[in-house]
């Protein structure tokens, strides 16, 4: 499916758009960082838990747990949200 | 830390001896410079930004190899992670694991790195050996030259450290921190760390036990503290003497202290500083040759803790005879309307002979204090907060 990449991780893609597989946001990330060695520790820690300043949108509704389901057509949006000055 | 001990040449010497050039490293809010002096410290070129808009807490040259940087960097976005350059900072690349803490059981709160704040090289035979401390506090190894972190010693998860280590509203205000990760020259199983809060503490067998060291410090009057605490004990910024390893010294959130082994003692040398100024700061500078000689750079502790240079006058203190007196070093800096604040990691000494001083300031600025802090002299303005000053000598 289409990810959305922001600004601040295209260091690893390279590009603001890219493909990835998964049955859940969690296998998708997994296949991320497969893709971008490094990427899922700058959005997700050690926890697992989604970093504070990091949103994943899937078809535009904010996802809050790596465990929702995806479907082959959704389109998931990574956002670096707002941090200060 | 423990510093490269040796001299240092600043120029060529009549029997040919090679030139080494100081090399000065300065880690801030928004990104990392290194500073290239000439052989006579004088002009300084500057190279950077690497990592602009990152968060870089600590850039450390490899002593060991002289061409191998870590940095220690995140984003105000993005998490933790380590960068490694091995020619010097023309490439990056980022480790392959970096610092983390072990997943928590199910059911249990985990702790997450925030950022890695420290950064260590083992000893000189320890090849490939660094160390790691994070906030919030955590003791990280790397047995490859920092390719790969592992939590290393029970420090991380022992129930004892985690109640004196509190929460993150017990620590320093942007995240509790372990820092001052001291290998002994003479036995790499002697570590020394300190925690804010969190107290000092020694092991002796590799990181597998832990003896705390903080008999002698005091803790925040008039609040019913009790000082045999680890909890209440925030050491600000520990080092070892090169020139002889049983002697630290210490800038603590509570005064300058100097602690001579065996003892486990801590004496308050901060009582000698001149009442107007106290004895209050959080970087400590050793010489690199002289047990009896250190430097402090006093903040401002009265009342609220504005953490600025005592009435708008920045100045580093030298004591020569291991804390029995101090003299105030300010040539060539502000003498008023100057309200520096000056973290623990921005003070350092080169090695040459004599050794210069660097000092970076939350304003952006990195001074300079040429002949062992007698002449300051600005290197650099308009920078962003300065967090750490490092140097090397190439």
């Amino acid at each position: 499916m289409k990810v959305l990449i922001p600004s601040a991780l295209r260091s690893y893609t390279e590009r603001g758009e890219t493909e990835a597989r998964g049955a859940t946001l969690a296998a998708l990330l997994v296949d991320l960082e497969r893709q971008y060695p490094g990427i899922r520790f700058r959005m997700v820690d050690e926890q697992d838990r989604i970093r504070r300043h990091i949103r994943i949108f899937v078809n535009g509704e904010q996802a809050r747990e790596l465990e929702q389901p995806l479907g082959g057509n959704d389109e998931v949006i990574i956002v670096q949200a707002l941090s200060g000055g | 830390m423990a510093r490269k001990a040796g001299k240092a040449t600043a120029h060529m010497g009549r029997t040919g001896t090679r030139v080494r050039r100081t090399l000065v490293l300065v880690a801030t809010r928004k990104g990392a410079w290194l500073y290239h002096g000439d052989a006579a410290r004088k002009t300084w070129r500057a190279d950077g930004p690497h990592f602009l808009g990152h968060n870089v807490s600590h850039l450390v040259l490899d002593p060991r190899d002289g061409k191998t940087l870590l940095a220690a960097a995140k984003t105000g976005h993005l998490g933790p992670t380590i960068f490694r350059s091995t020619d010097l900072g023309k490439s990056w690349k980022e480790a392959a694991r970096p610092p983390a803490f072990a997943k928590s059981a199910d059911g249990k709160e985990g702790r997450s790195v925030d950022h890695t704040f420290w950064l260590a090289p083992g000893r000189a035979q320890d090849r490939d050996v660094w160390y790691a401390g994070t906030s919030p506090q955590g003791l990280f190894r790397s047995p490859d030259g920092g390719v790969t972190w592992g939590p290393y010693s029970i420090v991380n998860d022992d129930p004892q450290f985690r109640e004196w280590m509190g929460t993150v509203q017990d620590g320093t205000p942007d995240g509790p921190k372990l820092h001052s990760i001291i290998v002994d020259p003479r036995d790499g199983r002697h570590l020394y760390i300190a925690m804010s809060g969190g107290g000092v503490h020694e092991s002796t067998d590799g990181g597998r036990t832990w003896n705390t060291l903080i008999k002698g410090l005091d803790v925040v009057e008039g609040f019913g503290f009790d000082p045999a605490k680890p909890t209440f004990h925030d050491p600000h910024c520990v080092r070892l003497c090169p020139s002889n390893p049983d002697r630290l010294y210490q800038q603590n959130h509570c005064g300058i202290y100097r602690l001579d082994r065996p003892s486990d003692t801590w004496v308050r040398i901060g009582k000698s500083m001149p009442k107007e100024i106290g004895d209050i700061g959080f970087p400590m500078v050793v010489h690199p040759r002289d047990p009896d000689t250190a430097w402090v750079f006093p903040m401002d502790g009265t009342q609220v803790w504005p953490r600025t240079s005592p009435g708008g006058k920045p100045a580093a203190y030298v004591t020569r005879n291991g804390g029995k007196t101090w003299q105030r070093l300010d040539a060539g800096l502000p003498k008023s309307q100057a309200w520096w604040t000056v973290k623990r990691q921005c003070m350092a000494a080169d090695a040459c002979d004599p050794l210069a001083l660097y000092v970076g300031n939350s304003g952006g600025e990195l001074w300079t204090g040429r002949e062992e802090g007698k002449r300051w002299s600005c290197i650099a303005q308009h920078l962003p907060e300065i967090y750490a000053v490092e140097t090397a000598q190439l």
